[in-house]
Formats: C-alpha cells, sequence, structure tokens
C-alpha cells in the first residue's frame, strides 16, 4: 500500500444524532470529578446562522501535558477520571458544551513548548470533510504569544483561537465561514 | 531512533501523511449544503505534535452485547435482508489498525432513519435502530451483522436519491486518524447523480467506498456478505527509519 490509497472521507449527513452522541460524550472527565469547567460555544454558518446538525470533539493533554497513549514518549500516564476526549452535538440553536480540565503546555517542535490547547474537530451536514481548529487560553498571554501554531496565523484571525473567559468556563464559537471566520488547520 | 526534533528532551513521534488529494473538497458546489459551511480562508498548515499523534483510546466498556448485531437489538427481527458486513481496518502502509472502535448508523430497508427529521413516507421498523459499534481485534478485523439499508430521497436537486450506504466512524489510534465516511453496495444504479460520490475527486479513490460482494463468507440459507476494508493514513516514513528490515 503506498501513500493515496486511504479511504476517502464522506460527510456525517443529516442523521448524524442517531450513531454519534454518546450520553457522557460532552464529559473529557468524569461527572462527579472536581475542577472541571465547561466550553460553551456556538457554530455558525456563513450566513451568520446557527447550524443544528453538528457535531464537536475535542482531544487535550491532561493538566501535566502528557497523553495517556502509548505515543507520548514519556509514557502513557493517566490523570484519573479524565478521558482527554470530549463529543458533543449542536442543538437546535447550534450550542455545544464540553467539561473538561486545563491542559498543561505540550512539547513542540525544535525545543519550542507549545501553549496549553485543545485541538477540535468539527463535523456537520454540509461539510464532506471535518474541520480542524485549536482552542487556546485568554489568561496564558505569555504562553500563547511563544506557542508556534499561533505565531503563524496572521494577527486578526489569530484571535478566532482564543477562548473567552465566562461564569462557568470558557466560550468558544467556532464561524466556520464569513466575517471572524475561525481559523481551520490543514492537518 | 529519527532525527526529531526535540522539546524538553521529549522525542516527538513522526506525524502522519497528509492524503488530502483523496478526500472530497470542502466547497462542492453539486453538494449545495456545502456553500455556508465550508472555510473561505486557506487552511493553516500544522505539523503533526505530539496532540495531533496521540488520540482517544475508546470503546472498552462502551460496546454492548448486540452493538454489533442491528437485527438483535428489539424482539423481533427487522424487516430487509439480511447481511453481514465486514472487513479489516488498515493503515496506508498496511498495518492493521487493531482495538478500534468503530461507529455505524443507517437507514432501514425502506430507506428511512429512525431520526425526528427524517419523515419521508416511508415506514419505521419497529425493531430497527440503525446504530451499531464495535472494535476491530487484534488483527485490525470487525464484523456487523445488519439488514441492507434502502435509497431514500432528498432535497438536493431535482428527483435526488442517496445511494444505498451505510455512514461509518473511525478513530484509530491518532487524531490525525479520525475518519467518517460511507461504505456503498456494489453496481448501485445511484452513484451518477449523487454529489456525495462524485465529490470525490479520484475515479479511483470513490471506488474505495464500494464494499465487495463475498460469496464465500455468505452464511447458508441465512445472509448475504459483503467485504469492506477501510484504510487509514499512515505515519510519516522518518519513524520507521530505525524498523526497516535489514535482514
Ligand atoms: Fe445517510
Amino acid at each position: 500500500m503506498s501513500k493515496g490509497e486511504t479511504t476517502p472521507s464522506q460527510t456525517v449527513g443529516p442523521y448524524l444524532h442517531i450513531g454519534l452522541p454518546w450520553p457522557d460524550g460532552p464529559y473529557a472527565l468524569a461527572e462527579e470529578a472536581e475542577g472541571g469547567f465547561w466550553i460553551r460555544g456556538t457554530l455558525y454558518d456563513g450566513a451568520g446562522a446557527p447550524i443544528p446538525d453538528g457535531l464537536i470533539e475535542t482531544w487535550q493533554a491532561d493538566p501535566e501535558g502528557r497523553f495517556d497513549h502509548p505515543d507520548d514518549p514519556r509514557g502513557a500516564q493517566a490523570w484519573p477520571g479524565f478521558r482527554g476526549f470530549g463529543r458533543c452535538e449542536t442543538d437546535a440553536e447550534g450550542r455545544f458544551g464540553i467539561r473538561t480540565l486545563k491542559p498543561g503546555p505540550v512539547p513542540g517542535l525544535g525545543g519550542a513548548m507549545q501553549a496549553p490547547h485543545i485541538d477540535v474537530s468539527v463535523f456537520a451536514r454540509g461539510m464532506l470533510n471535518r474541520t480542524v481548529t485549536r482552542i487556546y487560553f485568554p489568561e496564558e498571554a505569555e504562553a500563547n504569544a511563544a506557542d508556534p501554531v499561533l505565531a503563524a496565523v496572521p494577527e486578526p484571525e489569530r484571535a478566532t483561537l482564543i477562548a473567552r473567559p465566562a461564569e462557568d468556563g470558557y466560550v468558544f464559537d467556532i464561524r466556520v465561514q464569513g466575517k471572524d471566520e475561525t481559523v481551520f488547520f490543514d492537518i | 531512533m529519527s532525527t526529531d526534533p526535540r522539546a524538553d528532551g521529549v522525542p516527538l513521534a513522526a506525524g502522519y501523511q497528509r492524503d488530502h488529494e483523496v478526500h472530497p473538497p470542502l466547497d462542492y458546489p453539486g453538494y449545495r449544503s456545502t456553500a455556508l459551511r465550508h472555510p473561505k480562508r486557506p487552511l493553516q498548515l500544522l505539523p503533526h505534535m505530539l496532540t495531533e499523534v496521540t488520540g482517544p483510546v475508546l470503546g472498552e466498556g462502551r460496546i454492548g452485547e448486540t452493538d454489533n448485531d442491528l437485527t438483535r437489538q428489539h424482539e423481533d427481527e427487522p424487516q430487509g435482508q439480511r447481511i453481514i458486513v465486514h472487513g479489516q481496518v488498515r493503515d496506508s502502509d498496511g498495518r492493521p489498525v487493531p482495538n478500534t472502535l468503530i461507529e455505524i448508523w443507517q437507514a432501514n430497508a425502506g430507506g428511512r432513519y429512525r431520526h425526528a427529521v427524517d419523515n419521508w413516507p416511508s415506514p419505521l421498523d419497529p425493531n430497527f435502530s440503525g446504530v451499531g459499534r464495535t472494535l476491530t481485534d487484534a488483527q485490525g478485523r470487525y464484523r456487523f451483522v445488519t439488514i441492507r439499508p434502502g435509497a431514500y430521497p432528498w432535497g438536493n436537486h431535482d428527483n435526488a436519491w442517496r445511494p444505498a450506504h451505510i455512514h461509518f466512524s473511525l478513530f484509530g489510534q491518532a487524531f490525525t486518524q479520525r475518519l467518517v465516511t460511507q461504505m456503498y453496495f456494489p453496481g448501485d444504479p445511484l452513484f451518477f447523480q449523487d454529489p456525495m460520490w462524485n465529490s470525490i475527486p479520484d475515479e479511483k479513490a470513490r471506488q474505495r467506498l464500494v464494499a465487495r460482494f463475498d460469496y464465500a463468507n455468505t452464511a447458508p440459507e441465512w445472509a448475504l456478505a459483503f467485504e469492506w476494508d477501510i484504510v487509514l493514513r499512515g505515519r510519516e516514513s522518518t519513524v520507521f527509519e530505525s524498523e526497516v528490515d535489514d535482514g
């Protein structure tokens, strides 16, 4: 098998809700665990309308910046009650929420540390493939300024990757298209 | 080991091969709903670092006893042609992807989904939910028993019908390997007018979404069989330098 013989993507379509959501999906950490907060947001289309048939998935390091995965060379280490993965379908108003812990800084390329961040996949009817973005944290100004991924994003758009503080955590809206379009990544 | 850059004394695992040419473009006018749902700015290149080469390890405790048999989830059997759908999940270097979660969802034999917004005039089947899950085994193999889904109409264009399909969701072993796709059936007469199918630029890549009728695994007097292998992105070659067979 050579490069290029992978299976193509197809849209989740309008009926994703019967197959993908899990009752505990929005919880990247055990529901009863301490120290969690919500990241809430709304998924918008290019006309500024909420997308009610979408799904958000998140993947992130634990508070020490580690991953419970064999490819973390420091060795997999589980943070109690923490799954690192969140999944939430959008509701009729395009809203989603993920309950999680703040990730620690994560090693990057060439000696640079990455600022705390969460990788996000967006799926929706009308998307033939997922789109990928990242959530960064507003109180991490110094680490964000040194982050190699953020540094590669032109200044006015960079702000779309930084969550806003909220009463029970953060707000991170995702605009697929249009004014204030969220930065999406080629992954 | 490869010569990967280090940070904080931590070597980084190699990234995954990028395979964009295989996938449909996000902007595809033939599928009208893409118009307002594709980013217009160019995508920013994201190097594959630790967050991208790791991913959730899911499934254990998430799979129920009848989750891989959609014909046994209710009191009685669903209407329709019973089928076995099986295959192997590999990466593009041919390596099996073991112990990875596969989720499926589909319409019933009449082409109707058990979903609040699917209300076209075809009956629901009280004995069919159309949702399944399984984990691949140590060789990356999976197997579902279900019924053959029907085609269904939609509003994309005049007299639009979706070819019969089963939606598949796969995690692989890394965030970069995540894939949601659809499996089709051989010889479907509806491909020509289907924008999902036609959105895939390369004809050979389209054919990789079509299952093979598998007479050898057909269960006598019980079920037809279809075989469908799924190929996820492989690692960048650099990581395997030290593993090249030099014997
Ligand atoms: Fe469908």
